[in-house]
C-alpha cells in the first residue's frame, strides 16, 4: 500500500515536472523542473530496487548535467520571451502527436507480461524486486552490478570512459578560443632570451656593485 | 491500482517520452529546451530499461541504462558546447534560421 502511494507520488511528480520543462516560460525554471523530474525518477528507481542507478542519476544528472544546463542558460544573453513564440502555433500538432505516441506505447506496454521462457534466457539472473522483498539477505543491487560490470562488461565500462574522455576533449575544443591582448607567460620566449642576459659571478660575502 | 507492476512503470516512461517529443515540437526556436527534451526522452528510456531489468530479474538492463546515462551526459556536454560556439558566432540561438552552411 505504502509502495503504491509512493509510486503514484513520484510518477505524478515526474510527469508534472516533465510537462513544466517544456511549458515553462523561463528556461531557468525549465532547468529547475528538469532537476525535480530527475529526482522523482530516481525515487521510482529506488522503488524498483535499482538503488545504484538512482544514486547515479542524482549524482550525474542533477549534479552535473542539470548544473551545466543552468550555467549555459544563465551565460547566454538571449531574449527568451521572444523564443516562446511559435509555441501556440505548434501546440495542436505537438500534443496530437504526443497523445498518439502515449496511446500507442501504453497499448503495447501497459499489459506486457513476460513469457515463462523469459526467465530461462536471462544473461545475469538476480533476484527480482518481489524476490528481494521476500528474501532480504540476497546480494544487494550494487554488489550484483559490481560483480557483473567489472567482469563480463568490463570492455563496455572502458568504452564508456572513452566516450566521456572524447566528449570532454570535444567540449573543450569547441569552446576554446584564442583571445587577443591577454598577457600570459610564454616559457619558450623567456628561455630564448638567453643571449641578451649577462651572467655575473658574485663572490660570496660581496654585493653587486 | 494498488498492485504496482511492470505496466505502471512502462506507462510513466511512455508519458515522459511523449512529453519530451512534444517539447521538441513546441519549442522550435529554443535549442536549450530542445536539449532538455532530449534528456527527458533518454530518461524515459532508462526507466524502461530498469523496469524490464528489475521485473525480469536480469541485471543486463541496468548495465545498458548505465551506458545510456554515460552517452546522455556526453551528449549534453557536446550539445551545450556546440550551442555556446553557435551563440558566439551568431549572437542568438534561434535554430529556425540556422542555415550558415547553406550560404
Amino acid at each position: 500500500m505504502i509502495g503504491a502511494i509512493a509510486f503514484y507520488v513520484f510518477a505524478l511528480a515526474a510527469v508534472a515536472a516533465g510537462f513544466m520543462v517544456i511549458a515553462a516560460r523561463n528556461p531557468v525554471h525549465s532547468v529547475l523542473f528538469l532537476i525535480s523530474a530527475f529526482i522523482s525518477v530516481a525515487g521510482l528507481f529506488v522503488l524498483m530496487g535499482a538503488e545504484y542507478l538512482a544514486m547515479l542519476l542524482i549524482v550525474v544528472y542533477v549534479g552535473a548535467v542539470a548544473v551545466l544546463f543552468l550555467f549555459v542558460v544563465m551565460m547566454l544573453d538571449v531574449d527568451f520571451v521572444e523564443m516562446k513564440q511559435g509555441f501556440l502555433q505548434y501546440m495542436p500538432i505537438g500534443f496530437a502527436l504526443a497523445a498518439l505516441v502515449v496511446i500507442e506505447l501504453i497499448t503495447v506496454l501497459a499489459f506486457w507480461a513476460f513469457p515463462d521462457e523469459a526467465t530461462l534466457a536471462r544473461a545475469h539472473p538476480v533476484p527480482t524486486a518481489a524476490e528481494t522483498v521476500a528474501d532480504p539477505n540476497g546480494p544487494t543491487n550494487i554488489e550484483a552490478i559490481g560483480l557483473v560490470l567489472y567482469t563480463d562488461y568490463v570492455h563496455y565500462f572502458q568504452i564508456a570512459g572513452m566516450v566521456l574522455l572524447i566528449a570532454m576533449i570535444g567540449a573543450i575544443v569547441l569552446t576554446f578560443r584564442m583571445r587577443e591582448g591577454i598577457k600570459k607567460q610564454d616559457p619558450a620566449a623567456q628561455v630564448a632570451r638567453g643571449k641578451d642576459v649577462e651572467l655575473v659571478d658574485i663572490g660570496s660575502g660581496q654585493g653587486l656593485s | 491500482m494498488v498492485d504496482i507492476g511492470l505496466g505502471h512503470y512502462l506507462s510513466v516512461a511512455a508519458i515522459l517520452f511523449a512529453i519530451g517529443m512534444a517539447g521538441i515540437f513546441l519549442n522550435r526556436k529554443n535549442v536549450i529546451v530542445i536539449l532538455m527534451s532530449i534528456e527527458l526522452m533518454l530518461l524515459s528510456v532508462n526507466i524502461n530499461l530498469v523496469a524490464f531489468s528489475q521485473f525480469l530479474g536480469d541485471l543486463t538492463g541496468q548495465i545498458f541504462a548505465f551506458m545510456v546515462l554515460t552517452v546522455a551526459a556526453a551528449e549534453a556536454a557536446i550539445g551545450l558546447a556546440i550551442l555556446v560556439a553557435f551563440f558566439r558566432n551568431r549572437g542568438d540561438i534561434a535554430v529556425d534560421d540556422a542555415n550558415l552552411m547553406k550560404n
